[in-house]
């Protein structure tokens, strides 16, 4: 029978049934930070337990690192405490750590798939929401809580109920100027933050053939605000291409052998999903979030919904609400909303291809006055990359801060954060209140080159036209 | 590893109305750098509790002196979505709630909460209402959400609840924390990794 790649990979790693009809999953890649894991490390002692696989398990450090302060100890003692904890849990239980000083460091999203550790026909869990970024390379990837952390730590397995699958197929190509983060936030803006509820996402369709491995991790790093449990793209060519030569790839005739294992977890035709959604292409527009979820979005040229002409009493409500939080007028324009900040960076868009894609367009141009401007490179190697490459003076000159690798003003557990009601154009994932550090604080989701249109204009703006976009991308 | 069989929850309860509510709002993200989920009760719900710009109360219902002690949480749609860091379900149990009722939960939260031994109810919208409305009358009403028979009973009424199969299964069986049966299946787990070129040391 035709199986998906779901179901190829779920079967390859049951390990048997539990008594409560959950599935015993293997996970065969364990993906640590700091933020999470030190409190499974403190559950894994307690119980005088050992980690079971300490070479499948991998860790950096992220969410709390300074990105303007590189030598420790840190400001922030707590920052500081996290860091050391993490450091001496490697220590003890023999687990790569990517540490600074291996100039591999950054968001944990990123590190894997750079290293080549992220690969097809996988499993992969993170104590981190935005695991489901892994997808992109046709693994099964599931962020997690503590105690399954701990749980996959002490048993290299988890506990899970199997889930469904909806093929999302998007057919054609996309406009000029629409990027992988505008179909993400466009199939959140149809499906809703909900739709996902039980489901894996299968992203397929010309648009994803088309696309790089950056790009499909940028739609697959969202699926979890639509509520999808996991998200992922079959592995190909491109897949293949991407992984080459990678440290943790495999080499000489286990390349070959890998390639052919890899492409066998694909999707077989004809294979039975539970759900079809199609979406056409030309009907995506460059989105920018309004409210306070990331469904909560429309197109550059729309208006700000208003509540009185929302059909549904929910649905008013909820406009209502975010309208009174984020302080917008309903009806207007979202084009021409004042910004005082410009974030581009997270383990959505702080990959290569989106800083240069900025630093082709503002090159020569300046970040509006009044507008304060920031670049995060996802890891240091992306950092090391775009240096290479001049972008971050480019950038500098444009008027950006760059800044060393961490999640930053993503969730601002470290001191990139928003004050008072600031409006955040941002290139991250999650637009909820509070989210950017400030309990009033405001963000706007939108593409890396929106963010630059808005960071030149000092106001919301369309890409397409502040930077004469026209060729296709 | 024994677990304790929770078959009901029975306690007072207090209304935080709202749908949609995230796992930032019940634990703003700057309280989540700890290296052990103690103390983190104090934070729950911090920034609708205290107004940002001067700090001072807001009167949120968890304040009302009312309502101190309560453990059993009322909300609305969608409770616990955003983030699947662990610091929401905990903030919420060191706290001192026991279960929560609410329209429906967010996946991930709602599977960190039956790891717990936290039950997650659900219920519908009308009858969250009566619960709520029973509590703000009296608010020394015992609710009684019982696990087993999926129901809530408060103040002489009782209104049907869901628990999902699988977590009410894990609750009152005692096996709503995996590790010891996942400790059970080790011998297995070698023999699938096994069969996983990737897996090789
Ligand atoms: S960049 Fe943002 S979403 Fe990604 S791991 Fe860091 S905090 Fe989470």
């Amino acid at each position: 029978m035709p199986k998906s790649l779901f179901e190829k990979v779920w079967d390859a790693h049951t390990v048997r049934t539990l008594a409560n009809g959950q599935t015993q999953l293997l996970i065969g890649t364990h993906l640590i930070h700091e933020v999470t894991s030190p409190q499974a490390f403190g559950m894994l002692r307690d119980l005088k337990l050992k980690v079971a696989m300490p070479h499948r398990t991998f860790a950096t450090v992220d969410h709390i690192i300074p990105t303007d302060q590189l030598v420790e100890p840190y400001r922030d003692p707590l920052a500081q405490a996290m860091m050391d904890e993490l450091r001496k849990s490697c220590r003890e239980f023999g687990i790569t750590f990517f540490d600074r000083a291996t100039g591999k460091q950054g968001i944990v999203h990123i590190v894997g798939p750079e290293q080549g550790i992220t690969q097809p026909g996988t499993t992969i869990a993170c104590g981190d929401s935005h695991t489901s970024t892994h997808g992109a390379f046709g693994a099964i990837a599931f962020g997690i809580g503590t105690t399954q952390i701990r749980d996959v730590l002490a048993t290299q397995t988890m506990a899970l109920g199997k889930l469904k699958v909806r093929r999302i197929n998007v057919t054609g190509r996309l406009r000029p100027g629409v990027y992988a983060k505008d179909v993400i936030l466009h199939i959140i803006r149809v499906l809703g933050v909900n739709g996902g509820t039980g489901f894996a996402y299968e992203y397929g369709g010309e648009v994803f053939d088309r696309m790089t491995m950056e790009e499909r991790m940028t739609v697959c790093n969202m699926s979890i605000e639509g509520g999808a449990r996991a998200g992922y793209v079959n592995p190909d060519d491109t897949t293949c291409a991407y992984l080459k030569g990678r440290p943790y790839s495999p080499t000489g005739a286990a390349w070959d052998a890998a390639v052919a294992r890899w492409k066998s977890f694909a999707s077989d035709p004809g294979c039975r999903f539970d759900d079809v959604v199609n979406i056409a292409a030309a009907d995506i527009a460059p989105t920018v979030t309004w409210g306070i979820n990331p469904g909560q979005g429309i197109s550059i040229t729309e208006s700000i919904p208003d509540p009185a002409k929302a059909t549904e009493v929910d649905e008013k409500a909820s406009i209502e609400e975010a309208l009174a939080y984020m302080k917008l007028k309903p009806g207007a324009p979202i084009k021409g909303t004042k910004i005082d900040v410009a974030f581009i960076g997270s383990c959505t868009n702080g990959r290569l291809s989106d800083f240069q894609e900025v630093a082709r367009y503002v090159k020569g141009r300046k970040v509006a006055a009044g507008v304060k401007a920031i670049a995060v490179p996802g890891s240091q190697i992306v950092a090391l990359q775009c240096e290479k490459l001049g972008l971050d003076k480019i950038l500098a000159e444009a008027g950006f801060e760059w800044r060393a690798a961490g999640c930053s003003m993503c969730l601002a557990m470290n001191p990139d954060k928003l004050i008072g009601d600031q409006l955040c154009a941002s290139s991250s994932n999650r637009n909820f209140k509070g989210r950017q550090g400030s309990p009033t604080g405001r963000t706007l989701l939108m593409s890396p080159l929106m963010v630059a249109a808005a960071a030149v204009t000092g106001s919301v703006a369309d890409a397409r036209e502040v930077f004469a976009v026209s060729q296709s991308n | 590893m024994a677990l304790a069989k929770i078959t009901s929850v029975t306690g007072r309860g207090v209304c935080v109305p709202g749908n949609d509510i995230d796992t930032d709002r019940i634990i703003p993200a700057r309280f989540m750098k700890c290296v052990t989920f103690d103390g983190l009760g104090q934070y729950l719900f911090h920034d609708v509790r205290n107004d940002p710009a001067t700090g001072k109360p807001t009167g949120h219902p968890l304040d009302d002196p009312r309502f101190k002690g309560a453990t059993v949480l009322l909300s609305g749609a969608n409770f616990g979505c955003g983030s699947s860091r662990e610091h929401a379900p905990q903030a919420i149990q060191k706290y001192g709630f026991k279960a929560v009722i609410a329209e429906n939960f967010a996946e991930i939260f709602f599977g960190n909460c039956v790891t717990l031994g936290m039950p997650c109810a659900t219920a519908s919208r009308a009858d969250i209402a009566k619960i709520a409305a029973a509590i703000e009358r009296d608010p020394a009403t015992e609710i009684v959400l019982d696990v087993d028979r999926q129901e809530i009973r408060f103040g002489g009424q009782t209104v049907p609840a869901e628990v999902r199969a699988a977590a009410r299964d894990a609750l009152i069986n005692g096996r709503w924390d995996a590790i010891g049966e996942l400790l059970d299946g080790m011998e297995a787990m070698k023999t699938t990794a096994a069969k996983l070129p990737y897996l090789a040391v």
